[in-house]
């Protein structure tokens, strides 16, 4: 996932994901996701920009941005500091556990050195736990940005992340 | 496809979705269907339906249709794919990566003969 | 157009037709005009119909007969037999054996897919998969042959009950919410599920999402709704995509929109993501979150029936409630009814995780033993390892013991145990779970998920989570048990919602059936299941030990010292209790103490 530069791209990106999912108070979830999609976390700039081109008074409409960062820092999915190139996100709810999950989670922090919510050095890595995604027979579970990976070993961990640059 | 507009339209409606079905289970046709839930994504299944595809244009195969379906329920088996030849009874296997994939293509689907070790009961 | 009463298909692949499969083509025809047939028997070339290493291969239809292996002199016979006499000729006939794997024997005898009868048979992105196995007609039978009232009539007499954990009965709801005198009305489904371990609705939802969105329709024109919301959480992307394929498929053909298959019905439906908090489950903090706010509950009264999303009478229920709807207007109650128990009609669907040998999702009737569901349907416990307990209901579940085992899973039978049904996640133990660890797993997922809006909840199960942690720490003190008992008493009666309800559950009942771990924890410093890392100790077995290094040269911190072909040891003070020396040893030299 390339990250495009801050300076440039806030401004349309936050256009466009206004576009897409509307100007009213309920379309602000949506629209943060998507700003979060493109950045990997939502950024200050952002929320600002938000409330920018949506605050309009004459229209009855109020949107502040401690409303926004209110759902930014509420929601899991949505970060409000920046994260690695790739985010690794593993699932250590219970039934992942019980068939091995924590030999896979020991592993991938020790083999990163990192633990969970923070990103490497860098940049390449966020390691993160998640909540359940709902594969727990084929747990342990690891969610490389948007790949699932089923049946992970210790022993494979290696191997996954090989093969992101 | 316009609108259904009364229940004599949705009942034909019905026979016609369940003539289509029954032409894709026509003898001569063959149906490839690769489970594609999640759990099935997780376990490799998206190389699964690549493998099946890539086999198809290699092998320049016709009368094979590829479909794909949600969640069988047999997670821990998962890749899972179903040969169905014409109308008979399905044929389902288990922990299908891509070289079973092309063994099974290979065997079952052009030679007819189902590949015994991952086939699972039905 | 020609009528005939029998279709003879000849393959005509290379194979056959090395075979000699011209040669049987041309005798059919010769036979069937001789013998004045060719008006009513159709002979066609076709292609693939069996493996061709036994060609000739010939398929009739209407009877479905498969013979093969006959040559150009048998076919006079054959038409004689079959086409006139009506007899099938059995020696040309190929019997098609079933390949089933002796190893792991039949599957799952005991289910009955009603909700997941689609799954993994249809193509869930094609809705025409979907009508051929009746789809959308009990929307049709609802909208032009039942009053809203009779539909509410038929959901409340069938006993369906609100599959998302609550158990409250659907029609009973459904009539609530019809008789609020406001508009707009409005439709939610709940397919926020968080439960670790639950995913049945995954399932449905990206197998068969055609059976909720009917569900949904027809709810809707039962209680006069306008508007619908599938609210689905954000870890299920498939699952998200699938729904708005189905849903622009349904417009297309006319089951949303205005004027619904040609009556004045209204309806229309969106799919609302999550963004990852497992509190929007909670049907309050749900409809906050469509409202684009942060998901923290609201008390209620006043409930959604009454005063939900955007203020408006709302109908909240689950994706599994919904996606029975279709089948009990077109079945009936009493069908519906006659399976399950006498308060919990139905099926229900569980997914079967953790130690067992076949884990995954299964539907069936309320009412079986967990006995039935972990020993037969799942296949008992892995590995050949004794059942320990077992989590049902989610993280705010209670845990089930070997007394339990032959209890029948319906609604009041779970909560009368200290548990309950929850979306139905059964998380299966064995004895190497430490009960202590699995109550503190829980209570970190429950404090994680917590909203924060209310002080029992959002203090009171860091405060238990923090004494969980020092017991497995191996530094619990007399007095922290009771100190816990009190905890969750005041959490559980104090919270607002069902998250801090709940959440001590795991607790108290890990408590109530194994007291005597966490006593062996606090005053022993033992974890009789060898598990938590501070009270456990990785011992070198000195009979066994061949001396050959391996652990020692694999230790990240050098705690193993030994000679060469002499017995090794390991220093409990260095050992960070990795477990890797384990791992790597290949005589099994190396064992887990507490």
């Amino acid at each position: 996932m390339a990250v495009p530069t801050i300076e440039h791209d806030v401004v349309s990106v936050v256009h466009a994901a206004i576009e897409k999912h509307g100007r009213n108070r309920d379309a602000m979830i949506p629209v943060l996701s998507e700003i979060n999609r493109v950045f990997g976390y939502v950024p200050g700039e952002a929320i600002r920009e938000v409330r920018k081109q949506l605050h309009d008074p004459a229209r009855q409409v109020h949107i502040a941005e401690s409303q926004l960062y209110a759902l930014t820092s509420f929601y899991d999915m949505l970060s409000t500091k920046p994260r690695g190139r790739h985010v690794i996100k593993f699932c250590e709810n219970a039934p992942c556990h019980v068939v091995g999950g924590k030999a896979v989670w020991d592993g991938l922090r020790e083999m990163l050195s990192l633990n969970n919510g923070e990103t490497t050095p860098d940049n390449k890595w966020t390691l993160v736990t998640t909540s359940c995604l709902g594969l727990c027979s084929v747990g342990p579970v690891l969610l490389i940005d948007d790949d699932m990976y089923g049946n992970v070993t210790p022993e494979q961990v290696s191997e996954i992340l090989k093969r992101y640059e | 496809m316009p609108a259904i507009k009364s229940l004599e339209e949705l009942k034909r409606v019905r026979e016609e979705a369940l003539q289509k079905k029954k032409m894709k289970a026509a003898p001569g046709n063959i149906q490839v269907v690769v489970a594609m839930g999640t759990c099935g994504i997780a376990a490799g299944a998206r190389d699964t339906m690549k493998s099946v595809l890539n086999y198809i244009e290699t092998n320049n195969l016709s009368g094979v249709t590829v479909t794909q379906t949600g969640c069988i329920g047999k997670c821990e088996q998962e890749p899972i794919v179903q040969i169905i030849f014409g109308d008979q009874p399905k044929v389902t296997y288990g922990k299908v990566n891509t070289d079973v994939a092309q063994q099974i293509m290979k065997q079952h689907v052009q030679n007819g003969t189902p590949v015994k070790d991952y086939v699972l009961p039905s | 157009m020609a009528f005939y009463r029998s279709h003879v298909l000849v393959c005509v692949d290379p194979e056959c037709l090395a075979k000699g499969a011209h040669e049987v083509l041309d005798a059919l025809q010769d036979e069937f005009v001789a013998q004045g047939l060719l008006d009513e028997i159709q002979v066609l070339e076709t292609s693939r119909i069996g493996g061709c290493s036994d060609g000739p291969e010939m398929m009739v239809y209407p009877e479905g007969v498969h013979y093969h292996g006959m040559t150009a002199d048998d076919i006079p016979f054959l038409v004689e037999e079959h086409f006139l006499k009506g007899r099938i000729v059995e020696r040309f006939r190929e019997v098609v054996k079933p390949v089933v794997d002796e190893e792991l024997g039949p599957l799952r005898p005991k289910e009955v897919r009603v909700v997941l009868r689609n799954c993994g048979e249809i193509d869930p992105n094609n809705i025409e998969d979907y009508l051929a196995t009746d789809g959308y007609q009990a929307l049709g039978k609802a909208l032009f042959e039942m009053t809203p009232e009779k539909v509410i009539e038929e959901v409340t007499n069938s006993g369906l009950r609100g599959r998302g954990g609550a158990g409250f009965p659907a029609g009973r709801k459904w009539g609530l919410t019809r008789q609020v005198n406001d508009s707009p009305k409005y439709m939610v489904c709940n397919a926020d599920e968080g439960d670790p371990g639950a995913f049945m609705n995954r399932r449905v939802l990206e197998g068969d999402p055609h059976s909720v969105i009917e569900g949904m329709i027809i709810g809707a024109y039962a209680i006069g709704a306008s508007y619908g919301y599938i609210y689905c959480r954000a870890e299920y992307p498939v699952a998200v995509e699938t729904l708005n394929i189905a849903i622009k498929q349904a417009h297309e053909f006319g089951f949303l929109g205005n004027n619904i298959l040609g009556t004045d019905f209204n309806f229309d439906l969106e799919v609302r993501v999550g963004a990852g908090a497992f509190v929007c489950g909670e049907e309050t903090a749900l409809m906050a979150s469509i409202m684009g706010k942060r998901g923290e509950p609201s008390p209620r009264p006043p409930f959604p029936s009454v005063k939900g999303v955007w203020g408006k009478p709302t109908n909240n229920n689950n994706v599994e409630t919904y996606s029975n709807i279709p089948q009990i207007i077109s079945n009936g109650a009493a069908w519906y009814s006659s399976m399950g128990t006498e308060r919990s009609k139905g099926t229900k669907t569980f997914a079967v995780g953790g130690n067992v040998v076949k884990p995954g999702l299964i539907e069936v009737p309320m009412g079986i033993t967990l006995r039935e569901i972990i020993f037969e349907v799942a296949g008992g416990i892995k590995d050949g390892k004794k059942y320990k307990a077992v989590q049902t209901g989610g993280p705010m579940g209670g845990c089930l013991t070997e007394q339990h085992l032959d209890l029948p899973l319906d609604y009041e039978a779970l909560t009368q145990a200290g548990s309950m049904m929850g979306s139905g996640g059964l998380v299966v133990m064995d004895e190497t779970s430490c009960m202590v660890d699995i109550a503190r797993f829980f209570m970190d997922f429950t404090q994680a998920e917590s909203c924060g809006k209310c002080t029992p909840c959002r203090v009171g199960t860091r405060r238990i989570l923090e004494l969980l942690q020092k017991i497995c720490d191996g530094k619990g003190v007399d007095g922290d048990i009771e100190r816990l008992e009190n905890l969750c008493y005041e959490v559980a009666r104090n919270s607002l919602c069902g998250l801090g309800q709940g959440a001590p559950n795991p607790v108290l009942s890990t408590l109530k059936h194994f007291r005597h771990e966490y006593e062996a924890h606090i005053y022993e410093k033992r974890c009789p299941a060898k598990v938590c890392r501070p009270l456990i100790r990785f011992e070198i077995q000195a009979p066994t030990c061949t001396g050959c290094t391996v652990c020692a040269r694999n230790c990240p911190v050098e705690a193993i010292s030994g000679e060469r072909r002499q017995a090794h040891h390991i220093d409990a003070d260095t050992c960070i209790r990795c477990g890797i020396c384990m791992q790597v040893c290949n005589f099994n030299a190396i064992a887990v103490e507490s």
